[in-house]
């Protein structure tokens, strides 16, 4: 008993030290100080020094949280608790977080630089005139694959995915719009499409395509496809990019038949205690030169024209991730279906994982 | 190792602890990969932890993982043998067994649900997230792993023990402090260490729990995924582990010498 | 002290702790399964579950389960007896738990190399001439990394119950002039029961519920009613399934308990 109380005494003078420690760290970092802005935003997705270099121009510290998805990130907003000055969801996100008032309208007086950003992806559907929310980054899902394992063979479209020579080799996103989407991009249909019997018809020629796949996965993807796991993969090209950076055999390929575009953007939660920070972060995002250098760390697709002449040339003339406008024209952004039907389609997809 | 086990049995524990050991040491291993991936080693490089030692807010998080894991360990410690108690003394199999099944409610529930619960009944309490909301989950959901393995300890304790140690005039504080808390302190200990297993594992819950800039190590490790893990947190655990390693060998040796006995046991 | 309500005191915070963090949740997990996707009562929730997709879900998370429990039990058992033997056997008990404190998600990806097509785990099958196997995304990595998970877990309780066992029993046995394995199942194991249940408990009903792990490890070929109610929650936020789907994994637990509640009454005759 005696040891017992000896230790607990012990483990409580630790914690009493560390919690020291913490609050000497936290205030030597500035983060305990009144003048903060809470950026809530995917993890190692963006810039450190960016982030340095505004807190110096502007006397503002940044606290960064970190979120691993989108549903889950509004989840934390919904419920309050925490003043988030700056969220980065994605588009269909951002139109569901719209729909439960929970952002607030974007001051575009507050951010000359939005000049910017290429017209293509301004006053998209999802968010009418970017009332809320301002492009951050933006891409595709196409197919990344390793012609060299594949011996020369050549990929153009979802249909080749179909190939019965591809047995086993086909690593898909664990996401059920991408691949619903894809089975029914592959039949011609819309990715928006919701009727019942095209659902249907994409689900049994996805259930013919099960031999092929060898297993559905969330970020590890990159790790697999990387090392030569798998020689297929079905991605973002965010993910595409990073791959490609590591492993010089792949490559990537937007399909024929269409796909999805896609879109980070910044937006002020309802939650925000600092909206005026929140307005002068977004402006120095959009900062050609402060984007130029924040799309070479994260590489992703950058929607800031401006931002392009000052980026190495062989990455903006990439056209798999700066497609031409005739490109992306084929590419169809995620509209809100609604719970009922997304409902449909998830159930779709478990079952077709239990095929 | 002794000599009074076989061979055999001597190369199953072996093989035992390299599985159990096995993905560290791979994880170690790639630190020091200069590629920068977990896989395909290029060549040795020390620069992981020369960047690590200049990242004050991953040393902040790795401080509050602790603090965390520590100071809830304890907490749900002491009220999960005061649940094992009262738990004991219910005499209905019946009853018995449903405030048991309600006990095990947190561990069968995913993480997700007791997350976001969790973070209803904060906001509806009015606690503000951070800290505090990270500390009371973790000690909820640690209480009834702490309860599992207190319980067996309890109830294999004889009742003739007690009523002995009563008729030789024990107060009930007594028969406490020197006969009950000294027979269980095995399955406390267990406790303790399950419970800082689960503190530190926890990505979910504390997910939807924290806030206010408060961060626990898992749920910055689960946030890098989407843009790949650095090897910076190969590096970091790397460190973490040969820490508690140290630390627990430190702590056998000091506890083993004070002792006076030789036969007696640390958690004795 | 002596007045009987001072000394239900010690009740106080655990009572406490069921009725905020077990009561309320569970109150809150069946008030929003009884809510459709528009936030009217309904029944829809419950009657979906009785479709076949989510019985064949059932079904596999209880098959899975129990073979992750029976494994990690059979690899269990004599790690702890043999630790119980050792000289330093506190130290090594330790140990055995240490490596649970290192990030999980680290492990997995660590065990996604060692299990890749050009990892450790080949090259030995090679090396042994069995030749290169797809072992990742196949029911073998995704229980045997399970089994990993668990069994510390399993250890711990195990390990206590042997560890008091009184070394004269055995020998009493011995001098007896019973076999080992005799002596073993007619006294270490009845003995030792309530460990292993503590042990069992602790793995199958987290066990039931696992869901990283079905898509890092399994590929997602492996679904569980974990995964069903992570993608509920998750990726169609339909809160009302997945606290459906929770509440019948609430339900299916206390049938399990209920049932080994009862198994132990027997055996203590």
């Amino acid at each position: 008993m005696k040891q017992l109380v000896r230790l607990a005494v012990v483990i409580l003078a630790v914690c009493g030290i560390l919690l020291f420690t913490i609050s000497r760290l936290n205030a030597s970092q500035g983060y305990s100080g009144n003048n903060t802005l809470t950026v809530y935003n995917w993890g190692d997705y963006i810039d450190p020094e960016v982030l340095d270099s505004f807190e110096e121009e502007t006397g503002i510290t940044v606290i960064y949280e970190t979120f691993d998805t989108n549903e889950a990130m509004m989840t934390k907003i919904q419920q309050g608790g925490t003043s988030y000055d700056i969220a980065v969801p994605s588009e269909y996100m951002i139109e569901k977080l719209k729909e439960e008032d929970l952002l607030l309208p974007i001051d575009h007086s507050k951010i000359p630089n939005l000049k910017n950003i290429d017209e293509r992806f301004l006053d998209l559907s999802f968010d009418p005139d970017n009332k809320y929310s301002i492009p951050y980054f933006w891409g595709t899902v196409g197919i990344v694959y390793n012609s060299k394992q594949l011996n020369g063979m050549k990929i153009n479209s979802w249909d080749d995915l179909w190939n019965p020579t591809l047995k086993n080799e086909i690593i898909f996103t664990d996401s059920p719009r991408e691949i619903i989407g894809m089975g029914l991009n592959s039949l011609g249909y819309s990715l928006n499409d919701t009727d019942p019997h095209h659902l249907q018809e994409a689900y049994d020629k996805l259930v013919s395509l099960k031999p092929n796949v060898k297993a559905l996965l969330g970020d590890e993807n990159k790790m697999l496809l990387a090392s030569g796991e798998a020689s297929i993969g079905v991605v973002w090209s965010g993910d595409a990019s990073e791959i490609m950076s590591e492993n010089e055999d792949l490559d990537y390929v937007l399909p024929e038949e269409g796909s999805n575009l896609w879109f980070d953007n910044m937006v002020i939660p309802k939650t925000a205690k600092n909206v005026d920070a929140a307005h002068k972060f977004m402006n120095y995002m959009l900062d050609p030169k402060v984007a130029a250098k924040n799309t070479e760390y994260v590489s992703y697709s950058t929607p800031n024209e401006e931002a392009l002449q000052y980026m190495p040339e062989e990455m903006v003339n990439d056209k798999r991730f700066y497609p031409s406008p005739e490109q992306t024209e084929r590419l169809e952004v995620y509209e809100n279906l609604g719970p009922e039907k997304l409902g449909r389609i998830n159930e779709l997809f478990l079952q077709f994982k239990m095929e | 190792m002794d000599k009074r086990i076989s061979p055999l049995s001597r190369i199953f524990l072996i093989v035992m602890f390299a599985l159990l050991y096995l993905p560290i040491f791979y994880l170690i291993f790639y630190s020091f990969n200069s590629g920068g991936k977990m896989y395909g080693f290029e060549s040795f490089t020390l620069d992981r932890y020369r960047e690590l030692f200049q990242n004050t807010r991953l040393l902040i998080i790795v401080l509050n993982t602790v603090v965390i894991a520590l100071l809830s360990a304890l907490i749900s410690t002491i009220i999960g043998v005061l649940g094992a108690m009262m738990i004991n003394k219910v005499r209905s199999r019946r009853a018995r067994d449903s405030l048991l099944s309600l006990n095990n409610i947190l561990i069968v529930s995913p993480d997700v649900i007791i997350g976001a619960s969790f973070l209803i009944l904060f906001t509806i309490a009015g606690l503000k997230l951070g800290f505090y909301s990270v500390l009371l989950s973790h000690i909820a959901f640690s209480i009834p792993i702490v309860v599992l393995m207190v319980l067996p300890k309890i109830s294999e304790m004889s009742p003739s023990l007690l009523d002995a140690a009563r008729d030789l005039g024990a107060s009930r504080w007594e028969v406490m402090t020197k006969v009950v808390i000294p027979y269980i302190t095995p399955g406390i200990f267990a406790g303790f260490f399950m419970a800082l297993t689960y503190s530190l594992d926890d990505f979910a819950v504390t997910f939807f729990v924290t806030g206010n800039g408060f961060t626990t190590l898992s749920v910055e490790i689960y946030s890098l995924a989407r843009r790949g893990i650095s090897l910076d947190i190969n590096a970091l655990s790397t460190i973490i582990f040969l820490i508690t390693m140290v630390i627990v060998v430190i702590y056998y040796l000091i506890t083993n010498r004070t002792k006076k006995a030789p036969d007696m046991e640390v958690f004795k | 002290m002596e007045n009987k309500s001072t000394r239900s005191l010690y009740m106080i915070p655990y009572v406490i702790w069921i009725a905020f963090f077990v009561i309320a949740p569970i109150l809150l997990v069946l008030y929003y399964s009884f809510q459709d996707l528009n936030g009217n009562f309904s029944l829809t929730n419950y009657q979906n579950f009785f479709t076949p997709i989510y019985l064949e879900m059932t079904l596999s998370s209880f098959w899975y389960a129990f073979l992750i429990t029976l494994v990690t039990l059979l690899f269990a058992y004599p790690t702890a007896y043999l630790l119980t033997k050792l000289k330093h056997k506190q130290l090594w008990l330790l140990l055995i738990i240490v490596p649970s404190w290192i990030n999980l998600l680290l492990k997995a990806y660590a065990f996604l190399g060692i299990f890749g097509t050009y990892g450790m785990a080949n090259k030995l099958l090679e090396a042994i001439g069995m030749g290169s196997k797809q072992l990742l995304f196949t029911d073998f990595s995704f229980v045997f990394v399970a089994v990993y998970i668990f069994i510390p877990f399993m250890i711990l309780p195990i390990f206590n119950s042997l560890d008091k066992l009184n070394a004269t029993y055995l020998d009493a046995a011995n001098d007896l002039g019973a076999s080992r394995w005799t002596t073993f199942r007619r006294i270490v194991f009845p003995l030792t029961i309530d460990g292993v249940k503590a042990g069992c408990q602790i793995t199958f009903i987290p066990a039931l519920s696992l869901f990283m792990l079905t898509r890092l490890i399994a590929g997602s070929q492996v679904i569980t009613l974990g995964t069903a109610i992570e993608q509920q929650f998750l990726v169609t936020q339909d809160w009302g399934m997945g606290s459906t789907i929770a509440v019948f994994l609430i339900i299916f637990m206390f049938i399990v308990m209920f049932a080994t509640g009862t198994k132990r009454r027997r055996a203590r005759g």
